[in-house]
């Protein structure tokens, strides 16, 4: 007893509100902890914890042994699952699990073989030569849930917060729950577990200072506690029975008047809170390498012929622990998972334990009655004084039954923490705690709605500027290619006024150089021309340049017309004064070739003029040839574009039809030659 | 005289000097687009369905900030409404049945042995939540998928179906309490809790 008192004499401080309900903590707490056998069959949900659910490494028809490590955790906020017992995995499906809603979740189901045959583990007898590091990942590895009831993967609480230190360590054996007295029997009895768990997590956080929190109601637990912390600096700090202690901000708020900001967590005021039967976990990992594969749960009501607490397998099914427990069902049948104030109803009996079933309650009825009906609201004020996150029940009453979800946010919904106090108080019955998680849960969808309204909208303005993007692409490359176009035709007309220009030979001298370079250029040209006009080999040249160029031309017209109307005026003008050149060409040569003729001295000029006409022959018949080559190419591509590209077609047969006038002019040119070289050879 | 005088220049001076300040404000604190717009734009549920014979939901917010009814927007349905009434401060009205009926909310699948990659029902996703390329199969991101609608219709071998979101437990919410047992007497004879 003097370490009792000894161990209060730290001041504790006090919580707004809080119950007193009837404790029933003697029904199930007299008798030791009892092993429960292995059922015939586990229920494994890959969700046990808070976070996402784990991924199942087994098949259907693996042998795994104890230990054995079934699914593993998906992310950072995720546990691993283990085979509780040696086995074969019969099935992966869905079954029930232990959740509110009575909904079925992805489990796996094993056979134990009865041989209960651990895998290999890693027991270290020393956990101060282990880093901090390993430590964390012994826990990870174990796949350690918080055991009192919420569930969050224990070893990311390993992580110590980065910016400052953790101040204070906070072991949670209030176990104010009504009934449940699972923290109880093991504080009882696996004290120095506990607290030999505590010190690795306190290796791990470096705290400032560890304290247990524990309930009055609970003198033999402290009485092991102290004995066991004896030569440790864990503190054991005795606090007034009062429902709801086993908060964790209210424990908190107990032991050290601090309290959690809203929408912040303890670890931001640098406070860590772990559960007893976490730090007993967490010691049987550490020191023996064993992973969480069983849990002390209360089974306790008077539906139970004997209550007690029970350490049973994770998995195994909650209908088989009532078999073989003495469940006598009497009328109304009720199963509470959990406490009477917190726990909610079992749907299914074929449910399996998971890490944070602490309590199976089977109360009869005039132990625990069903609630009334719930009558109206007189706004007497008692759940407001019961609140023990002080806020205003009634007010979020009112919010939540009229869907006013924005009011009910601004009255600080989300700090409510669903001890059911309010509603425990309510004298006319109403389900206020009910009342809050509906609102809870709508606000979360229409947040999770909104943020997938956020996405679409940015998903969707992100398409119409792709489009936009897209069309204005292909307009760019289509002004690209007309642009091309009328530039390439530009200068094709800027040539043919050139060549005008040089027949035209301005007289007017320019002023600018360039100007004065092409005169000048220009000048010397027919200079030469002009001494050459005695060859009439060299007249000729000049009258097939000047031809081949007016058909250029003509080419270029005709170009003009299908593609550039506006430059059809220019070339047309361009055409018909390169006609005028090419006749006076042809003059002067037919002149030149009459003088020739008449001019006996020039017989070596005119002996020459055959040479140069096989040349040219030999010329046009090559010429001739490319042009025919071209039309086979071009007709090849004309019947494949018919089979393959139908737009095509149409530019094709065009371009085969001039070809064809070009080859048949190469011929004739052919032809005409021949004839003139007979001519003059006769 | 002269007090007159004197009051019309004070208040032609004050006058002045405040035109300008506001002239200023105006253009210093010149608010760019139309943040009305934008408001309503946050409402509308984004699925781009245009049940409202809009092009996407922007444009009908815009619609609605010149003037349009409030009550065409199916997937939105009564909440919806009932926010754009309290932005607006218009009164609340039924849904225009004219533009559909609100639903639950549902997800493309493509039964995907049945795809033949036309690539139509991308075109059609106002989104981008359908990935795949011509002659290659296609499917639906669902996290994306905003049960538009608008890609079935595209379909030339019919292989897509709308179905209804499953969240699963993720997607659980607690129902509403039930409000009608005020009085005791009226009370239903208690079921068993669990029927095993």
């Amino acid at each position: 007893m003097s370490s009792l008192i000894a161990s209060t004499s730290r001041r504790v401080f006090d919580f707004h509100g809080g119950i007193h309900p009837s404790e029933h903590k003697s029904d199930s707490n007299q008798t030791t902890i009892s092993r429960a056998p292995i059922p015939p069959e586990l229920i494994l949900p890959v969700q046990q914890h808070i976070g996402k659910p784990a991924i199942i490494t087994v098949a259907v028809g693996d042998k795994v042994l104890k230990g054995q490590r079934i699914a593993q955790a998906d992310g950072f906020v995720s546990t691993h699952v283990h085979a509780p017992t040696s086995g074969t995995i019969v099935d992966i499906g869905d079954r029930p699990i232990p959740h509110p809603s009575g909904m079925t979740e992805l489990c796996v189901i094993l056979a134990p073989d009865s041989e209960d045959k651990w895998c290999e583990l890693e027991p270290e007898e020393h956990y101060e030569n282990l880093s901090i590091e390993a430590i964390q990942s012994k826990v990870r590895a174990a796949g350690i849930a918080g055991m009192g009831g919420a569930g969050f993967p224990t070893d990311i609480k390993l992580q110590p917060p980065q910016q400052d230190k953790v101040a204070t360590l906070i072991l949670n054996a209030a176990e104010c729950e009504p009934y449940i007295t699972a923290d109880d029997r093991l504080m009882r009895e696996r004290a120095d577990e506990i607290v030999k768990g505590i010190e690795i997590i306190a290796y791990a956080l470096q705290p400032g200072e560890c304290l247990i929190g524990i309930e009055d109601n609970k003198p033999e637990a402290v009485a092991a506690l102290n004995s066991a912390v004896k030569g440790t600096r864990i503190e054991v700090v005795v606090v007034p029975t009062k429902y709801p202690s086993g908060g964790e901000k209210q424990l908190i708020k107990l032991l050290t008047d601090k309290e959690v900001p809203s929408g912040k967590i303890p670890a931001d005021i640098g406070i860590v809170c772990q559960n007893v039967a976490t730090a007993a976990a967490v010691y049987r990992a550490v020191r023996f390498g064993e992973p969480l594969i069983s849990r002390i749960t209360t089974l306790t009501g008077q539906q139970f012929n004997q209550a007690g607490n029970v350490e049973v397998l994770l998995g195994t099914p909650i209908s088989w622990l009532l078999e073989n427990y003495g469940y006598q069902p009497s009328n109304p049948e009720r199963l509470i998972l959990g406490g009477p104030m917190m726990g909610y109803a079992l749907h299914d009996r074929d449910t399996p334990v998971i890490k944070t079933t602490n309590c199976i309650l089977a109360p009869a009825n005039d132990e625990l009655p069903l609630s009334d009906p719930a009558q109206a609201c007189i706004r007497c004020g008692l759940c407001a004084d019961a609140c023990p996150a002080e806020l205003l029940p009634q007010q979020l009453y009112w919010f939540a039954r009229a869907q006013e979800h924005e009011k009910a946010e601004h009255h600080n919904l989300f700090d409510c923490i669903e001890c059911g106090a309010c509603s425990y108080v309510c004298p006319s019955s109403i389900p206020l705690v009910h009342y809050y998680r509906h609102a809870k849960s709508e606000i979360k969808q229409q947040r999770l709605d909104h943020e997938k309204s956020d996405r679409a909208r940015i998903r969707f303005e992100a398409r119409v500027e792709r489009l936009e993007r897209e069309q204005a692409e292909k307009e760019a490359k289509r002004q690209a290619r007309a642009d091309a176009a009328a530039k390439a035709q530009a200068e094709k007309a800027l040539a043919a006024k050139n060549e005008e220009n040089k027949d035209a030979m301005p007289a007017n001298s320019g002023v600018d150089p360039k100007q004065a370079a092409i005169e000048a250029a220009l000048a010397r040209k027919s200079t030469v021309q002009q001494d050459k006009t005695s060859s009439p080999a060299e007249l000729k040249e000049a009258w097939g340049k000047a031809q081949a160029k007016l058909d250029k031309m003509l080419d270029a017209l005709d170009n003009a017309k299908e593609n550039a109307p506006e430059q059809v005026e220019k070339l047309t003008r361009a055409v018909e004064k390169n006609q005028v050149r090419v006749n006076q060409a042809k003059q002067s040569y037919e002149k030149s070739q009459s003088e020739n003729a008449a001019t006996p001295s020039t017989a070596i000029n005119s002996n020459a003029a055959p040479a140069l006409s096989q040349a040219d022959i030999s010329q046009l018949e090559t010429n001739l040839a490319k042009a025919e080559a071209k039309l086979a190419n071009m007709s090849d591509s004309l019947t494949q574009a018919k089979q393959d590209q139908p737009e095509l077609v149409e530019k094709l047969e065009r371009a085969v039809a001039k070809n064809k006038v070009r080859v048949q002019a190469a011929n004739q040119a052919l032809l005409d030659a021949r004839a003139t070289l007979k001519q003059e050879e006769g | 005289m002269s007090l007159i005088t004197t009051a019309i220049l004070a208040l032609a001076a004050l006058a002045i000097a405040f035109g300008a300040l506001l002239g200023f404000a105006a253009i210093r604190f010149r608010v760019e687009g139309n943040p009305l717009v934008d408001q309503i734009d946050g409402i509308l549920p984004q699925t781009q369905c245009g049940q409202c014979g809009h092009p996407g939901c922007r444009p009908y917010a815009e619609g609605i900030a010149n003037g349009e009814d409030i009550n065409k927007c199916p997937p939105g349905g009564e909440s919806t409404i009932q926010a754009l009434a309290d932005l607006l401060d218009v009164e609340p009205m039924a849904l225009d049945a004219e533009h559909g009926e609100e639903t639950v909310k549902k997800v493309a699948i493509i039964r995907e042995d049945e795809c033949i990659g036309c690539t139509k029902c991308i075109q059609a996703c106002p989104v981008d939540a359908i990935l795949g390329a011509a002659k290659h199969m296609h499917t639906v991101i669902e996290s994306e998928c905003t049960g538009c609608d608008l890609c079935v219709e595209p379909c030339p071998v019919d292989c897509i179906d709308m179905v209804p979101v499953d969240a699963g437990l993720a997607g659980w919410k607690w129902n509403s309490p039930s409000q009608s047992n005020i009085i005791a007497t009226d009370a239903q004879p208690f079921k068993s809790i669990s029927a095993a």
